[in-house]
């Protein structure tokens, strides 16, 4: 629910990092904050357990300066990855504009992957969003681990694609983030939709920046 | 049937005139310091009164937390919600109400008043803003673009700036 204030000329999106726990969720914004100009960003704010797992949300503001005459920015959140703080995860999705799902490429977390998955599809529709229509973006992080899974097997579970109903969008859309691959393509008969997918090493910042600003530039088409 | 989003709202100057008139009042009335606006997604929409000392994005985001949790609290007791939290402090202290289900009206006060008076003037207060708040969230129905293409072309070309090209 990005919010146009016209009285102060500003405009805010908000941009949700889901995923399961350990994931690299923080990490990302934690890159993010370290590696932004000090005039570009707020607080870094995180409501986290004296372990440093978090509980509340994590909360990064991006500053893209004054675009025609409106200050322009992001507001990073990351909800908790346990299962255990649903409830707080679910209200961090209130009001998002764009969600970037943190998978971890480690072949034992591929339940977690699933599950988180399938955990956001059921908050954002408990909210009345559809995830199929919203800016979404899939990072794979974690590749530099020796049992990472290979890409392919990370896309068919977690980004098998859905089925495309809508005629106008039944059209062959290349991926602008891999080379000869297909964002909407029609197999067997049947329009399918993927959403851009990026390997990432968050704790270097690998594939951070491609990350945010991939969904930060879906959310900016979808204002207007 | 879902909503593809969430859908963005826009908040006008004259919206933002006949809001800052009712919490002028308000604030006189109460002698209270400060009135802010915050939506329940956790942006600040207008601050009246004592300019905040504060950073106000932080603040915003918290807010919206701190009432979304709240809300939570109050249907685990089979309340619908909480519609309004009081957080008492030694200096100051605040009032959070909310307004028509979208917007948060938050007010800080220290001891040149007392929580009753805050609290009386508030109802008046709350009312009015539900009204206002109504008429707009209705206009904007329905509404999707805000903002014309010239505007996301550069926007694009800034986050190339801050993020890199790479």
């Amino acid at each position: 629910m990005s919010l146009v204030n016209y009285a102060s000329r500003e405009i805010n999106c908000k941009i949700v990092y889901y995923g399961p726990g350990l994931g690299g969720k923080t990490t990302n914004l934690e890159y993010v904050y370290e590696k932004v100009a000090p005039s570009s960003k707020g607080k870094l704010i995180s409501l986290a357990t004296e372990t440093e797992r978090t509980l509340f949300f994590d909360f990064l503001p991006v500053d893209l300066g004054t675009i025609r005459g409106f200050r322009t920015r992001f507001h990073l959140y990351t909800v908790p990855g346990q299962v255990y703080y649903n409830a707080s995860r679910k209200l961090i999705l209130k009001g998002v504009d764009g969600v970037v799902f943190v998978a971890d490429s480690q072949i034992d977390r591929t339940e977690a992957n699933l599950e988180a998955m399938q955990n956001l599809y059921d908050n954002m529709t408990q909210h009345g969003y559809d995830l199929t229509r919203l800016p979404f973006v899939i990072q794979y992080n974690k590749r530099d681990l020796p049992n990472a899974a290979p890409v392919a097997a990370l896309d068919a579970a977690l980004n098998p694609g859905w089925n495309v109903e809508d005629a106008d969008r039944q059209k062959v859309t290349p991926d602008p983030y891999r080379p000869g691959d297909y964002l909407v393509k029609e197999i067997d008969g049947v329009w399918v939709e993927r959403v851009p997918t990026f390997e990432a090493v968050a704790v270097r910042g690998d594939g951070v920046f491609d990350t945010l600003k991939a969904v930060s530039k879906l959310v900016l088409k979808s204002l207007g | 049937m879902t909503a593809p989003r969430a859908a963005s709202w826009a908040f006008h100057e004259e919206d933002s005139v006949r809001i800052k008139a009712v919490l002028v009042d308000f604030l006189r009335d109460a002698s209270a310091r400060t009135a802010l606006l915050v939506d329940r997604a956790g942006q600040m929409l207008i601050a009246v009164g004592e300019p905040p000392t504060f950073d106000p994005t932080a603040f915003a985001s918290l807010t919206a937390a701190d009432f979304s949790a709240n809300d939570q609290l109050a249907r685990l007791l089979g309340e619908g919600d909480f519609g309004t939290l009081f957080h008492q402090g030694e200096r100051e202290s605040l009032y959070l109400a909310d307004i028509a289900r979208r917007v948060i009206l938050v007010v800080l006060f220290d001891n040149r008043t007392t929580l009753g008076l805050v609290k009386l003037r508030m109802r008046a207060t709350i009312a009015d803003l539900t009204v206002i708040f109504t008429a707009m969230f209705t206009r904007d129905t329905g509404s999707t673009g805000h903002v014309d293409a010239s505007f996301v072309g550069e926007a694009e070309d800034e986050l190339d700036k801050l993020f890199g090209t790479g």
